[in-house]
């Protein structure tokens, strides 16, 4: 049988694979390049980035906690300037797809950035209308369907790129978030941000981050944000990027069977910096070994027992 | 080239109660150089997080990790033994200016579990020949009672001790030490708990002292991708752009006129 096909479309841009980068956990690739062959990667998901660089939250900002961990970085950035001259220019040396990470205080800075992408060879804009972790913009924007949409709707009439809107699981009804995301124009969503969470030193009787709160990855959150794939899959029409918690393949197919379009790999790249790598050769033996050569008969195939 | 390996355990056995001394077989001794370290994996895949270590020794093949128990991730490590494995990634970080102290006089200074890349450093340093020699070396090592690697040290180097309950060399902590020894120096490598490291910036620049220091944080990634374990700088940093390094990849060890402690 000849080699099987792992293509995946996500809103007119073909990807090599599903399997991507979480933004936020692989920088622009730059450091992990010593581990991983960018080019063997679906796409590259960026650390977002904003109008101006942001200095971030205070330390500590990261803790482990069982089988995860709570991060509060804060959203450092070196803003947009620097990013499309070093990040992007570093990124032009590969064949894999650039999607970018776009955050904000306020609409207007969110949409200095989107501006400012639209001569770039960012294939897809990744709107972070979800971090936990600062004070404006971020979170707030996502945990409203109407200030949601109001985003969506002003992002995309700016932007050059198809949108993702990355969706936060602090919330009742996700789908409900990823259907007003759609409704404005979102050319696909992603999910999940990390789940805001704590954790407090009993010793000194201190928080562990000295942001207080952080958001929770790692393997911990899997069986959540699976169930939030399915939901927003079955929601909307526009593709569905699933991740949180995926380590292994098996972790990935389940993401793809409950019907993601795309898989991100975060929090595992820090213990296994070519977890990415492990996992798309892991999906194609899969797909070998049940005699599948379109990995797009897999997704959304989950039925009942 | 950092690398991410299974490493065969040597050896490993204990220095006082709570530290121990563990050697490691990895494919990038050769590559170590003073005042880098590795990032340790638990094998208990219900804690995620490495566990960044300092590297004491490294040459034949080797590694020699000296750290301190402190919780579930060391407790771990302090039950490999010889025919055990562990993985690990490295050599991560920075590294202490050595060619820069070629004729000048050094003083390495460690407190508590900052002692092990004192050693590495002062080692390397006393190896040098001719123009690229310093023109002298010492430690100064302070502990709360017991002692480890001081024999190691004066072996290498004169070195000079306080212990908080003096029960060896000077009572008190290093910078009394220090005081009392009337130890003079041109450059000083440091590494240890923060306000060691603090009240030796003061007495470095009363001195004139050129001081560096090698800081310690939690760290996820190791390599300077997550931005997990930065510090705050004195400006605008040339890579982030904002007031912050990162203590795994610009780092471990800064000048101290460049970081705030």
């Amino acid at each position: 049988m000849s080699k099987p096909s792992l293509r995946v479309d996500i809103a007119g841009v073909t990807l090599k694979n599903p399997v991507m980068t979480c933004s936020g956990t692989f920088g622009s690739g730059i450091e992990y390049a010593e581990f991983v062959d960018l080019n063997r990667l679906g796409a590259v998901v960026t650390k977002g980035v904003a109008d101006h660089p942001w200095a971030g939250n205070p330390t500590p900002r990261i803790c482990e906690t069982a089988s995860g961990m709570l991060n509060a970085i804060g959203l450092q950035n070196p803003g947009i300037d620097v990013f499309i001259e070093r990040d992007m220019a570093f990124l032009k040396n590969y064949e894999t797809p650039v999607i970018v990470n776009v955050c904000g205080h306020t609409e207007e800075e969110y949409l200095a950035v989107v501006e400012r992408l639209a001569d770039t060879d960012a294939a897809l804009l990744e709107i972070n209308v979800s971090c936990p972790n600062v004070r404006e913009g971020g979170m707030a924007f996502g945990q409203d369907p109407a200030m949601l949409g109001r985003v969506t709707r002003a992002v995309k009439a700016k932007a050059k790129q198809p949108i993702i809107i990355k969706l936060s699981p602090n919330v009742t009804n996700i789908a409900e978030m990823a259907r007003a995301a759609e409704a404005n124009g979102a050319d696909a969503v992603s999910l999940i941000n990390t789940l805001l969470g704590m954790r407090i030193d009993i010793r000194r009787r201190t928080f562990m981050l000295a942001n207080r709160t952080g958001g929770l990855s790692g393997p911990a959150v899997k069986p959540v944000a699976l169930r939030m794939v399915y939901d927003c899959a079955r929601a909307v029409k526009i593709p569905v990027i699933g991740m949180g918690g995926i380590a292994t393949a098996e972790d990935a197919l389940e993401f793809l069977i409950a019907g993601a379009r795309g898989v991100a790999v975060g929090t595992a790249n820090f213990y296994e910096p070519a977890a990415t790598v492990r996992i798309i050769e892991g999906i194609e033996k899969y797909l070998i070994d049940n005699g599948i050569d379109d990995i797009n008969e897999i997704i959304g195939s989950v039925r009942d027992l | 080239m950092k690398v991410k390996e299974r490493a065969a355990v040597v050896s490993q056995t204990k220095l006082t109660e709570d530290i121990c001394d563990l050697r490691l077989k990895v494919s990038f001794a050769g590559e170590c150089r003073p005042g880098q370290f590795v990032s340790v994996m638990r094998e208990d895949k219900s804690c995620l997080m490495p566990r960044p270590i300092s590297i004491c020794e490294a040459g034949d093949g080797m590694i020699r990790l000296v750290y301190r128990i402190v919780g579930g991730g060391t407790e771990e490590f302090s039950c490999l033994g010889a025919g055990d494995s562990v993985t690990v990634i490295g050599p991560l970080g920075n590294t202490f200016p050595i060619e820069a102290c070629a004729g000048r006089r050094v003083l390495l200074v460690g407190g508590g579990i900052g002692i092990p890349p004192m050693y590495n450093a002062g080692k390397c340093l006393v190896s040098r020949e001719g123009d690229a020699a310093p023109a002298g070396v010492a430690f100064a090592a302070g502990y709360r009672s017991e002692t480890y690697l001081d024999k190691d040290m004066a072996a290498a180097a004169p070195l000079y001790i306080a212990t908080e309950d003096g029960s060896c060399g000077t009572k008190g902590n290093v910078l009394d030490a220090i005081r009392q020894q009337g130890v003079v120096c041109d450059v000083m490598f440091a590494c240890g708990p923060k306000p060691m490291l603090r009240a030796l910036k003061t007495y470095a620049d009363e001195q004139g002292i050129d001081l560096w220091v090698s800081l310690e944080e939690k760290m996820a990634c190791g390599i300077g991708a997550c931005l997990g374990c930065v510090c705050q700088s004195t400006d605008i940093d040339s890579h982030s752009h904002v007031r912050n390094k990162r203590i795994c990849k610009d780092g471990p060890v800064f000048n101290s006129r460049d970081v705030v402690l």
